[in-house]
């Protein structure tokens, strides 16, 4: 579609794609050598007040969302788009076009050719030729025209799409990217062990957001291999929604917890002074309580006492706690336990089961993305248009039959467009075989 | 005997490798390039094991993970594509010649991964982040992208070399392989390097949404594997729509590899190194 119009011309090109492309891949190399979205006074003391005065102004510390950034994205994508309606009609031209009807000079023109007479008679080539070429995987359509008779065949015309498929892809990726930034939100949450919340603190902004459902963190964890490296953080959550439990999940990193389209994953931790308790005595059903370092504790109801009277830690990790423990029938016990490890001890005629454990808070990332989806379909777009685009290649071949007196001539074209090294030894070697056969 | 010494043994085999490469090619002995390919071969054989070893130590070790999760390990990986990819090449178009300009790239990084300072050889346990089954295939897809580009960059160097003796008559210019067949297997090896680098980027993407729900923040790992992108879509599009050929690819083949060295090499040591400056 060749258009007058210089403005449709211009973002028409693939000179500005490049352009713009180059523009993007150069600029984004600022935001990898200054860090972004410091505070200012990150930049005064790192640059000084001028040069980071030049850096707001210019974006350079949000670079990534600044607007000049954005308009080249967009200038990218409005060339794709008009780009591909620019050509597509031509592709689809090629791809749809009656092969049999083409000028015969214009087949003089394609680079392979081959030709070669026979004994043959002109009707013997055409009822043999179809089935040999068959064979070599050829479906084959025949017409009389200009006192000849023309063969074409064709391989994977549709190839010629892939192209279209990856900048599609590409805008497809945009637009879910977009979508999930008007649609979606990016916080956090810091939940104590035992506490819920239905509120969400945006990144980038200081307001907050209500969930519509409870999340409570019913307990985390980490463990940690035989050097002392983390090995996994883990916390049990629970949603709930007018406090009727509705789903439970134990998250690791890797292993996010999703409800109604947001998903919570496992970001941070912080550990607590105070200490988290769990006791029954015999069957009945266990209490818990919190308290801190050193402080007696009191369940009331079995008259009991009990609280932590020393405490061993690896970094900011209490591992054993050293426990007193006191009820009516007898003196009090002192014992160390494991931090979290269920215990179970027998004073007078009771039996107690007994854990505690350091209070941690999980700091959840939360995310909501309803644009992920279709950035997905986006990448499995773009990886099958790459296939498409540099694997598979329309592959043409004519057979013009020609009666030249005693003999038929025999002439064959070939055009491809892509591969053609390899098309051009397929070739001829399809030619060799036809004139040895016939 | 262990991964370690397997590995040790690795890199000798290679810079022996590299000597007989550049010695067939010098004195055009097409015997001992015979014997170039199979010792590469059985070179590429023992690092193959080596990598398995080391993935079995690991299981040994009560650890269990695969052996592709630090510098060191990427490092040992991407000399083993290279070599793997450079055979496969050497199969495929039947040019020995090619072994000079992409085995010693394998040699580099197995001498740089034996002996820098800078790396931490033992086998650690992986932290929360990494355990993930996107970790094989992210790593995987990324150095097959890494290494085609590493023997595209090799491709670029012994076109610029032919090229700028053409008039040479020279018999060490004479047998490298005409232009235009090093100009094609250069494009045909950036394509490849091309799709295995956007499926890294994307298993990347996916893994980092699985992980901390965002597939792209443009972290400078991100940010510089994306000008890596670019620079070889804009060089396939040259190609494709202005015709470009010949020694702009050839260039562009080498820019491209600075840029790769630098997504994989330079944002760990050199990027990080400024902002843990910045930040202190």
């Amino acid at each position: 579609m060749k258009s007058s119009n210089p403005f449709w011309n211009f973002f028409a090109s693939v000179k500005l794609a490049l352009f713009t492309l180059g523009c993007i891949a150069v600029t984004s190399i600022i935001g990898t050598l200054i860090p972004q979205k410091e505070p200012m006074q990150f930049y005064v003391n790192q640059y000084g007040s001028k040069v980071a005065t030049y850096f707001q102004l210019l974006d350079f510390t949000d670079m990534y969302t600044s607007w000049w950034f954005l308009a080249l994205l967009g200038l990218l994508s409005i060339n794709l788009i008009v780009c591909s309606i620019d050509r597509f009609p031509i592709t689809w031209k090629q791809i749809t076009q009656d092969n049999l009807e083409l000028p015969l000079e214009r087949l003089e023109k394609f680079r392979l050719s081959a030709s070669f007479n026979t004994q043959l008679s002109e009707q013997e080539v055409i009822t043999t030729l179809p089935n040999m070429l068959a064979k070599a995987g050829w479906k084959i359509e025949s017409r009389n025209r200009d006192g000849i008779h023309l063969f074409f065949g064709q391989k994977m015309p549709w190839s010629r799409i892939g192209v279209y498929l990856v900048h599609l892809s590409i805008l497809i990726i945009f637009t879910g990217a977009v979508y999930g930034q008007l649609n979606g939100f990016r916080g956090s949450m810091m939940l104590p062990e035992l506490q819920s919340s239905s509120t969400v603190f945006p990144f980038q902004s200081s307001s907050t957001i209500n969930l519509g459902f409870t999340v409570k963190c019913e307990r985390f964890e980490i463990e940690f291999y035989d050097n002392n490296m983390p090995k996994e953080y883990r916390s049990l959550l629970t949603v709930l929604e007018d406090d009727q439990v509705i789903v439970q999940k134990e998250i690791e990193v890797n292993t996010p917890l999703k409800y109604e389209g947001i998903t919570f994953y496992q970001a941070s931790y912080q550990p607590f002074n105070d200490f988290i308790f769990t006791i029954a005595e015999s069957t009945n059903s266990p209490t818990i309580f919190t308290g801190e370092f050193q402080k007696e504790i009191k369940w009331l109801e079995n008259n009991v006492s009990f609280g932590i009277i020393n405490l061993e830690s690896v970094r900011d990790q209490a591992v054993r706690l050293k426990i007193w423990f006191s009820d009516p029938t007898g003196e009090p016990s002192e014992f160390w336990i494991d931090a979290g490890e269920m215990i179970e001890f027998q004073r007078g005629d009771s039996v107690y089961f007994f854990s505690a454990k350091q209070r941690y808070a999980t700091g959840l990332q939360v995310a909501k993305d309803p644009g992920v989806w279709i950035v997905y379909v986006g990448f499995l777009l773009m990886i099958s248009g790459l296939y498409v685009a540099f694997f598979m290649s329309h592959k043409r071949l004519w057979l013009i039959i020609k009666n030249s007196g005693t003999k038929t001539q025999i002439e064959i074209r070939g055009s491809t467009n892509k591969n053609q090294a390899g098309f051009t030894t397929r070739f001829q070697d399809l030619a060799t075989a036809l004139e040895n056969e016939l | 005997m262990d991964s370690s010494t397997l590995l040790g043994i690795t890199t000798f085999t290679y810079l022996f490798s590299t000597v007989l490469y550049t010695i067939f090619y010098i004195f055009k002995m097409d015997k001992l390039g015979k014997v170039a390919t199979w010792f590469t071969a059985t070179a590429l054989l023992i690092q193959t094991i080596a990598i398995g070893l080391r993935w079995w130590e690991s299981y040994e070790m009560g650890i269990g993970r695969a052996p592709l999760t630090n510098m060191y390990e990427s490092v040992v990986f991407f000399a083993w594509t290279i070599v793997a990819l450079y055979l496969f090449i050497e199969w495929k178009f039947k040019l020995r010649i090619i072994g000079v300009f992409t085995v010693p790239f394998a040699f580099l990084a197995m001498a740089y991964a034996s002996l820098s300072t800078d790396i931490n050889k033992s086998i650690t346990p992986l932290v929360p982040a990494l355990q993930s089954n996107w970790l094989i295939a992210h790593v995987v897809t990324c150095f097959i992208g890494y290494a085609a580009f590493t023997v595209a960059a090799g491709l670029g160097i012994m076109y610029l070399i032919k090229n700028k003796n053409a008039s040479s008559t020279s018999g060490l210019i004479n047998s490298l392989p005409s232009l235009k067949v090093i100009d094609t297997i250069t494009h045909n090896v950036m394509v490849f390097g091309f799709i295995w680098l956007t499926i890294g980027i994307i298993t990347g993407a996916v893994w980092a949404n699985s992980a901390w729900g965002r597939y792209w923040s443009w972290d400078p790992k991100e940010t510089w594997s994306f000008i890596t992108w670019a620079i070889y879509a804009i060089t396939l599009h040259v190609r494709f729509t202005r015709g470009w050929q010949g020694p702009r690819i050839a260039w562009l083949a080498i820019l491209g590899f600075i840029s790769v060295i630098f997504t994989y090499y330079g944002v760990n040591f050199l990027l990080s190194g400024l902002h843990s400056y910045g930040s202190s």
